[in-house]
């Protein structure tokens, strides 16, 4: 076959929703645009760590603390997993985290913004994790393999993140004047940004269309952000919280909420390292790979004693 | 009395629990950071279930909450090892393993303690705590007989840490009172047992049995180091600040 | 450096099951591998048995040789029960 007939193949295979595979002939941009996209993703699961991090050590019950540190566990979980799918590309993740802690590879803009209160932790699961999974449950669906059974694995793990969140909100928000004040506060910080989450419009997004025809992808950016403010609406109605858009309102024509403009300058310029918390993030990143070089070197030295040893053994047993 | 046996035990699930998960999210690899969660996880989940029971015994309507959020630095009867920093790995892991190996031959004695409840936690905490031993025991040889560098930062950590090892196997009165009414060991016929296994898997790793032998104590008693004070700031800061609240 | 090596996953999730596979990570030895699997991929109580295999030593068949290796499978209906018409009266076979 020609270059040309692969591709022709390639795109069938995809077109009759026939999953490609890690040994599949494909054409390169959608290798690199795969490990462009897994290992972005796997990147925000492990700084996404980060922000709730702050909070394992104060989380105010017992019961609290054990869903938190099983909650980041979990997203060590999906990054490992995400990393693994990469690999099967034929990159290694020695290769991709450098690439994350050089800077060249990036991360989820969304956790470059600091939690400031208890309530940060309410409104991550809720409000962050609702908006990941509204884009993961499309990737169940993506066309390469080993991604998608990441993502199937990954969504299932997931379906408690957002309701331990908004559980967290639901508590603080029948709670103390100051508990819903902190409530109502971590509503309006994540909000935007968390709409900002589903990347720049359709118009601007640099890899979207592409990423539709090869089904990596299977819904616009503004799609996915329409049906989030949709479903969210209603949830902080429930809570008692108010969403912090004055331009926030029914379109009975569209079947959808109208909603006001992102400010796109601000998201851009988080994307380029001008967030809040860009640099702690890829310092802590940085130090807890640099500290951990000698524990993961002695691991692999203490590994090939032992197999040195195992080896000898047997020479000696076969010998006598 | 049982009730302070329980709160003993709890306190160091807590405090260690505590620290472990403090690596999350910046241990040397992804890997290590979901095994140390998972202690975390085994040992904070310990804490719960012995501050419930001894809130039931002492029958004043406290919560666990109670116990862990609301005491102050000298009701907390954890040993001075439980709350020392996690240091860097080498700390961390001969922390866990002192720690992981009185664990283990203090809670298959409890297993037969004449506390049916006690008898019944121990049991399942067990199979986590053999787990954990596991785990660090495997790290004290990789990081013992890994590389040079990481053989020395074992060997100081060992060093620095022995001196919090022999509060374990010293019986305070509450562990004494215990043992009476066969509710808990004799904690002196489990030292034979701790030193022989510490001096096996140190020997294995390349590690020299520390030359300290002068030992540090008081956590049992209230008496703790400088470390718990801000542990416990960091850990009730929401319960303190807003008392009374819903979480 | 040396790396950790890539090691594959596969889980028996109960007794009477083959094991599956289900994924993979890092880890330096065999035991590391056991461990990191156990707390990696059995934290919802997903297995009873763990196999992990380093990925180098498992050879794959190239998909360049699908038509050869599997199509001939295809048409031979014969093995299947289904292609024996039985008369109604038999209930059992």
């Amino acid at each position: 076959m020609t270059e040309l007939n692969f591709e022709k193949h390639f795109q069938d295979k995809v077109d009759a929703e026939i999953k490609i595979e890690p040994k599949d002939w494909m054409p390169d941009a959608y290798r690199k645009t795969l490990i462009r996209q897994i290992s972005q993703h796997a990147h925000s699961e492990v700084v996404g760590m980060l922000p709730e991090g702050n909070w394992i050590s104060r989380a105010p019950s017992l019961r609290r603390k054990l869903i938190l540190l099983a909650k980041i566990q979990d997203e060590a979980g999906h990054g490992l997993y995400l990393y693994s799918a990469a690999e099967t590309l034929g990159i290694s993740r020695e290769e991709l985290v450098e690439q994350l802690l050089s800077g060249k590879a990036k991360y989820s803009s969304i956790f470059n913004y600091p939690t400031l209160t208890w309530a940060d932790i309410g409104a991550i699961g809720w409000l962050v994790d609702g908006a990941a999974i509204m884009n993961q449950v499309m990737l169940t669906r993506a066309s390469y393999g080993p991604y998608a059974r990441a993502m199937v694995r990954i969504c299932k793990e997931e379906s408690f993140h957002q309701r331990q969140g908004y559980e967290i909100m639901l508590t603080l928000a029948k709670g103390s004047a100051a508990q819903q004040h902190m409530a109502q506060d971590a509503l309006n910080r994540w909000w935007w940004p968390s709409l900002m989450m589903f990347g720049p419009k359709d118009d601007d997004s640099a890899h979207s269309q592409q990423s539709m025809k090869w089904k990596i992808k299977r819904k616009s950016n503004d799609e996915l952000r329409q049906q989030f403010v949709d479903v969210t609406v209603q949830q902080a109605e429930v809570l008692g919280l108010a969403i912090p858009d004055p331009d926030l309102k029914w379109n009975e024509e569209r079947g959808h909420y109208d909603f006001g403009e992102i400010n796109w300058d601000e998201f851009w310029n988080v994307v380029k390292g001008n967030g809040p918390c860009n640099k702690q993030r890829l310092d802590a990143r940085i130090k807890a790979h640099e500290d951990g070089a000698w524990v993961r070197e002695a691991a692999m030295a203490y590994a090939e004693k032992k197999e040195q040893r195992k080896l000898m053994e047997s020479a000696k047993a076969e010998a006598a | 009395m049982l009730y302070n046996y329980l709160l003993q035990l709890g306190d160091n699930a807590l405090i260690l629990g505590h620290r472990l998960g403090e690596w999350c999210g910046h241990a040397p690899e992804l890997e290590i950071d979901m095994a140390l969660t998972n202690i975390a996880l085994d040992l904070t989940g310990q804490a719960r279930s012995l501050y419930q029971h001894a809130a039931e015994i002492e029958g004043k309507g406290r919560t666990e909450d109670d116990i862990a959020y609301l005491r102050d630095a000298w009701e907390f009867k954890n040993v001075l090892l439980a709350e020392q920093p996690n240091g860097d790995f080498a700390h961390t892991i001969a922390r866990q393993f002192f720690y992981d190996t009185f664990n283990f031959f203090l809670h298959r004695e409890l297993v037969g303690s004449r506390d049916e409840w006690l008898a019944g936690f121990a049991a399942k905490s067990l199979k986590e705590i053999t787990y954990h031993l596991r785990f660090s025991s495997e790290w004290v040889l990789r990081l013992g007989d890994g590389t040079d560098t990481s053989h020395e930062k074992m060997q100081a950590a060992v060093e620095e840490l022995w001196m919090y090892t022999g509060e374990l196997k010293i019986p305070s009165k509450t562990d004494q009172e215990m043992a009476a009414n066969g509710v808990g060991p004799d904690l002196n016929l489990l030292k034979a047992s701790f030193d022989e296994k510490v001096a096996d898997v140190l020997q294995k790793a390349n590690l020299q049995m520390p030359s300290t032998t002068w030992m540090q104590g008081g956590g049992k008693d209230g008496v703790h180091s400088e470390h718990l004070g801000f542990i416990l700031a960091d850990m009730q800061y929401l319960q303190r600040a807003y008392p009374g609240q819903e979480w | 450096m040396k790396n950790w090596p890539l090691w594959e996953v596969f889980i028996r999730s109960k007794s009477g099951l083959h094991h599956k596979h289900v994924g993979s990570l890092h880890a330096a030895d065999a035991e590391m591998a056991i461990e990191n699997a156990r707390d990696v991929y059995t934290r919802r109580n997903e297995g009873v048995s763990i196999w992990v295999v380093e990925s180098k030593h498992i050879t794959a068949s190239d998909p360049d040789d699908s038509d050869p290796l599997f199509e001939p499978a295809k048409d031979k209906v014969y093995r299947h029960p289904t292609f024996y018409d039985l008369p109604d009266e038999v209930k059992y076979m």
